[in-house]
């Protein structure tokens, strides 16, 4: 089978899984790569799940919530913002490429920009081919024998 | 008056009937529910999809037919009829006649044996009569109560008295042959009349060759085609061959708009959007391509949404709209279709060949119904339907019975469910002495003490009709939910939250022993409580469920992909088992309501819902950032039913002022909001001078106001007018009106761009009733209308009759082709093309009047104080379309008037109260539970650095400042509202969001 990259997305309650929602009740079509976590808010979000789930395997990262100045809890997408940047940073750092992680505010009404979203992360993410340099290999199979 | 019954008895279970009955028995009220049929749900319960977005009928209604059905204060009381109502509000005696089941309801299992081994067959009257069922039956699959019940007219055995095969093969001894009818007695203070209407029938208009060819059917047979549990199992074929259609043809108005064929004046609201939405999903459900065509009048696309829904059918799936009149259908012999022969605007005579034809029927009382409401007391309107006041739009003419749905004039199901809590609403405030003296508390079982426990997962996947069945390989998923690890049980559904799955639920949950549950199904947004309450009811603790959205997220929305749809849907599900597996059961906190209300808006619908909840024994604060109270009815001359607005508008004013209970702000702004439902604390400003408020509820009614149109010459010549200025100089009693020579209305301005798509609802109506004032003034003034499509839904239909027949000349134009409007010192020049002639056409005028468009304030502060979404419009977004209008998804805060969308003012009012209903629901139960979601510490780990304490915005966390422990976090469960900030933030790893906390989040990662 041809290969697919995998996406994981964490969303937060209020604002994008509700846009995501909605484009299926509008029926818009976009790629099917992508596996949702869901969470109250963006501001869980943890840089850690990020390094998890490449570690686990994921080609690429989505993170989206409110709108700034919209978030469910006040200020929680700010938060999250940051510790966006600051994991960004540090993957850049470390060698990943910028197109596998996304970041993205869609309100609960933008189902539209929501779909069109999808579809620009899974294609930046199809360009790059498979994610490779976090993985986590057994060591058997990394070191030469 | 002495203490009153609390006690109500709503009459139809409809959707209209089982939203009152909800409203009021969540506020404190014993609700008898009175159905005619075997089983409640009516018509809403056979459509098959929703319009303006397309939800499936029976997955938003479920989960409401579920509440009533197990509602510990509500009684269903099907196959009875309401003979008589004597005595007076406060303490009726409704007299019942209760038609025999032949089935005990407490015995019946609704295994379906005696139906399979009933002999006598029927006409399916659920199904349209497409299919036959047996004598022995369920209304349909998904029926509340699930209980069979015995065709009195059609059982072999009560007619003739041998068979009983039924009663010899029920496993439970549930078959009753032998019993009788009885009359019942029921004491109630308020009764609530939604009786529903009945599809006109077509049958009369042999022209059409309905009943001739089995190919031309109603709209609702087509539904029922439509429909995953109909006839075909949602296969679209036409019934002659049971082949596959290529071309469908719609009618529209028959049985409407229609004097001389059928007697129905009057538009029938719903049939240009249903049939809209039908056009669409035959597309998607036909695996060729389809042509649909819709013949019509007018588009009545009058609704929030709608316009776009229309523009949409049109532009992206193609649906051919033709405006032309359809002469006849002829079945063909030879090509075995049906030839429509139609007749155009230029007046060319055209036949085309297609394979299904269908009647758009419109919505009508029967005779008998007509009957019964006069014979309690409701006097009718000339359409037949319950008549009702613009500024009361649910109170019939008998005190204390109300009315809701579409014996209260066709309308769609938005609407009903309006009326139904502003028919709710009224109820219950006849009766606040009697509030909770008739209810009973709902024993909620004791929780099952399920640690130590191995995990023991059952999974649950939904076909959602065809919805998620239709795509995904839902018995493959189940299979593979099968093979992970504790999973020991799974099962799949046509209907996840129907009644009898909900209790198979529960039944599998003992069975099994489960103590985790996974639903694959819709939207936990939508359906996770539901799912909760039946965990909650099995014993186990609501917060052990985890929910999987493979139908808006997965099916929906790669409809082309089955194959990698169904790979995600197992991703998903292996995530799901991944996270629950981690799960522990959780506490919530008991939380006081302030019971008080602020009402944003002093306009008709701010009042209205003010002066509902004092009814109801709240108080109420009304900010207002004008300097008076009345909002745009205040530059208003009279309501389509031709009351004149401005005296009723003062009753109204001075009624809220009178009012102890209500404090109105004038000149106010807002200027903080703090809290969340049950505890809101807004600051209110006036000048200078601040007021803290503490509301437990909030209702947005800050309406909307006309736009200034920039075309036309408005504003540069001052013969140019809008219709609100018409009013006011009509209100004003101007005598140059009746001085015009000829006047000119065009309709549509601003309104149905494509910078601002959405129809403003009101205007033809209200130019209309201008347009027959003038003509009232001056007989002999020329009055013109120019518009783009006449929509004067519902009885307003009369008003556009009258007009014609008065004189009042309506050309319609289209708008690449707009009027022209120059100015010379002695007239306005209008130019029109006239569609019916074709030709170029100059209107000299002496005043031209601009129908503009009603737009929202886009008050985006006060979106962001109650966290409230607004469309692309500017119009606040409430929580569902169809079924909760009146609400926000934010808990606490609710919707009604312009702010929510275009209305005229029975509407808003009607929103109003509905509103207020809602918001009483929740005040009335005193106290709220909070979340189980919430941070905790883990005191061994935390180092007291306080971050969690200045980055919480709500102030849950604090460091403890007494005991051994002083200086560690501690978090206060009923401030903390489970976002997670704190946690994600926290440097120690000391804290955890209960129900997402990093063990389950990793697990899901993991699994992905
Ligand atoms: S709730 Fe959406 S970002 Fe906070």
């Amino acid at each position: 089978m041809e290969w697919e990259p995998k996406i994981v997305a964490f969303f937060c309650n209020w604002c994008t899984y509700g846009a995501a929602d909605l484009a299926g009740v509008s029926r818009l079509q976009y790629p099917p790569n992508i596996r949702v976590v869901r969470l109250p808010c963006s501001g869980r979000i943890s840089p850690k799940f990020i390094l998890a789930a490449l570690r686990n395997g994921a080609d690429g990262i989505w993170v989206s919530g409110c709108h700034p100045g919209d978030c469910h809890y006040i200020e929680g997408n700010f938060y999250a913002r940051r510790k966006f940047e600051l994991i960004n940073n540090l993957l850049a750092f470390m060698g990943l490429e910028p197109g596998r992680l996304h970041f993205s505010w869609i309100s609960s009404a933008e189902s539209t920009k929501f779909a069109a979203t999808a579809q620009k992360v899974t294609d930046a993410v199809r360009a790059l081919g498979p994610a490779k340099r976090m993985v986590k290999v057994p060591v058997f199979e990394s070191i030469p024998v | 008056m002495s203490q009153p019954i609390g006690a109500v008895l709503v009459a139809g279970g409809g959707i209209a009937g089982i939203q009152a009955a909800l409203d009021l028995a969540n506020s404190g009220y014993k609700v008898f529910l009175v159905e005619q049929q075997a089983a409640i749900g009516g018509v809403m319960a056979m459509l098959d999809k929703t319009f303006p977005t397309n939800d499936c009928a029976m997955c938003i209604m479920s989960p409401k037919l579920v509440e009533v059905g197990r509602h510990a204060n509500i009684d269903i009381l099907t196959l009875t009829d309401i003979e008589s109502i004597d005595g007076v509000k406060g303490d009726f005696k409704v007299n019942l006649r209760r038609r025999p089941r032949y089935v005990d309801l407490e015995k019946c299992i609704a295994c379906g044996l005696c139906a399979a081994k009933c002999p006598k067959k029927v006409d399916d009257r659920f199904n349209q009569g497409l299919i036959q069922r047996k004598a022995a039956y369920v209304l349909y699959p998904q029926a509340v109560p699930l209980k069979y019940a015995l065709d009195a007219e059609q059982c072999i055995f009560l007619r003739k008295g041998k068979c009983g095969v039924c009663a010899k093969v029920c496993p439970a001894g549930a078959i009753r042959l032998h019993e009788r009818e009885i009359r019942q007695t029921l004491r109630v203070g308020a009764v609530i009349l939604s009786p529903g209407y009945r599809a006109y029938n077509p049958a009369g208009l042999d022209y059409f060759s309905y009943g001739a060819h089995p190919d031309v059917m109603t709209s609702l047979e087509f539904e029922r085609i439509l429909s995953a549990s109909g006839p075909y199992g949602g296969h679209l074929m036409r019934p002659s061959d049971r082949r596959a259609p290529k071309r469908i043809a719609w009618l529209q108005c028959v049985g409407s708009r229609d004097q001389n064929h059928c007697g129905n004046f009057y538009c029938s609201a719903v049939c240009c959007m249903y049939a809209i939405k039908q056009a669409v999903i035959a597309k998607e459900h036909s695996e060729h391509p389809l042509e649909c065509t819709i013949f019509y009048m007018d588009m009545r696309t009058h609704g929030k949404g709608f316009e776009d829904c229309f523009n949409e059918a049109r532009d992206k799936h193609g649906v051919r709209f033709m405006r032309h009149r359809v002469q006849a259908v002829r079945p063909e012999k030879e090509s075995g279709r049906l030839a429509l022969r139609h007749l155009g605007e230029s007046g060319k005579v055209q036949t085309e060949h297609f394979d299904i034809v269908i009647l758009s029927v419109g919505l009508e009382t029967s005779p008998e119904l007509r009957q019964w409401g006069q014979g309690l007391g409701v006097e009718l309107s000339p359409g037949g339907f319950a008549r009702i006041d613009d500024f009361n739009p649910t109170a019939t003419s008998r005190d204390g019975i109300y009315v809701c749905g579409a014996f209260a004039g066709p309308k769609d199901i938005p609407q009903s469910v309006i009326e139904a809590g502003s028919a709710a609403l009224c109820a219950g405030a006849d009766l606040v002495a009697g509030r909770h003296t008739l209810t009973v508390r709902a024993a909620t079982p004791s929780e099952r003490d399920t640690r130590g426990e191995p995990p023991r997962v059952g999974v649950f996947i939904c076909h959602c009709g065809i919805n998620i069945g239709g795509v995904v390989d839902v018995p493959g998923v189940r299979d593979y939910a099968g093979t992970l690890p504790n999973v020991v049980y799974v099962a799949d559904n046509m209907y996840s939250c129907s009644q009898d799955t909900q209790n198979t639920i529960s039944a599998k949950i003992e069975e099994h022993r489960l103590n985790r549950i996974v639903v694959a199904a819709c939207s936990p947004k939508t359906h996770e409580p539901l799912f909760q309450e039946t965990l909650a009811a099995a014993g186990l603790n609501k917060y052990l469920l985890e929910f999987v959205n493979i139908r808006n997220q997965d099916s929906w929305v790669h409809m082309n992909e089955p194959e990698r749809a169904t790979a995600k849907a197992k991703d998903l599900v292996r995530m799901a088992v991944a996270k629950v597996l981690r799960l522990s059961p959780l506490s919530e906190e008991l939380l006081t309501i302030a019971p008080a209300a602020m009402v944003v808006g002093g306009g008709v619908s701010g009042m209205a819902a003010a002066l509902a909840l004092s009814r109801q024994g709240y108080p109420a604060e009304i900010v207002e950032r004008d300097s008076a109270l009345g909002g745009q009815a205040r530059h208003l001359h009279q309501t389509a039913k031709g009351d004149a607005i401005e005296a009723r508008l003062g009753q109204l004013i001075a009624q809220v002022q009178a009012d102890p209970r209500i404090r109105v702000h004038l000149n106010a702004r807002l200027t903080k909001v703090e809290g969340f439902v049950g505890n809101f604390k807004s600051t209110v400003a006036v000048g200078a001078t601040e007021t803290v408020i503490d509301h437990g509820v909030a209702v947005i009614a800050s309406g909307a106001q006309e736009s200034l149109p920039s075309e036309y010459l408005f504003g540069r010549d001052e013969r140019v007018i809008t219709g609100l200025e018409l009013d006011q100089r009509m209100k004003r009693g101007d005598r140059r009106l009746a001085r015009l020579r000829t006047a000119v209305f065009i309709q549509c301005v601003g309104s149905r761009e494509p910078e601002r798509p959405y129809c403003s609802r009101v205007c033809c109506a209200h130019s209309i009733v201008a347009a027959l004032h003038l003509k009232e003034l001056n007989p002999e003034m020329a009055v013109f209308v120019l518009y783009r499509e006449i929509r004067t839904y519902g009885e307003r239909e009369a008003l556009y009759r009258r007009a014609r027949e008065k004189g009042v000349i309506f050309i319609r134009y289209e708008r690449e082709r707009k009027p022209r409007v120059s100015a010379t010192p002695e007239a306005l020049e209008i130019g029109v093309v006239d569609h019916a002639l074709r030709r170029p056409l100059t209107i000299p005028a002496d005043l031209l009047i601009l129908a503009s468009a009603i737009v929202p304030y886009r008050d985006e502060q006060l979106a962001q104080f109650f966290k409230v979404p607004m469309n692309a419009d500017g119009f606040f977004v409430e929580a569902h379309v169809k079924l909760n209008p009146c609400a926000f998804a934010t808990d606490g805060v609710f919707l009604c008037g312009l702010a929510h969308y275009p209305k005229p003012i029975d509407e808003s009012i009607a929103q109003a109260q509905a509103a207020a209903s809602a918001a009483t629901v929740l005040l009335a139960q005193r106290t709220i539970r909070t979340s189980g979601t919430t941070a905790r510490v883990d005191l061994r780990v935390c180092s007291g650095c306080g971050v969690c304490v200045s980055l919480c915005p709500y102030k849950a966390p604090s460091l403890k400042t007494q005991g051994p422990l002083a200086g560690k976090a501690e978090i206060n469960p009923v401030l903390c509202k489970g976002c997670g900030l704190c946690v994600a933030s926290c440097r120690s790893g000391a804290l955890q969001l209960q129900g997402f906390d990093d063990g389950q989040i990793m697990g899901m990662i993991e699994a992905a």
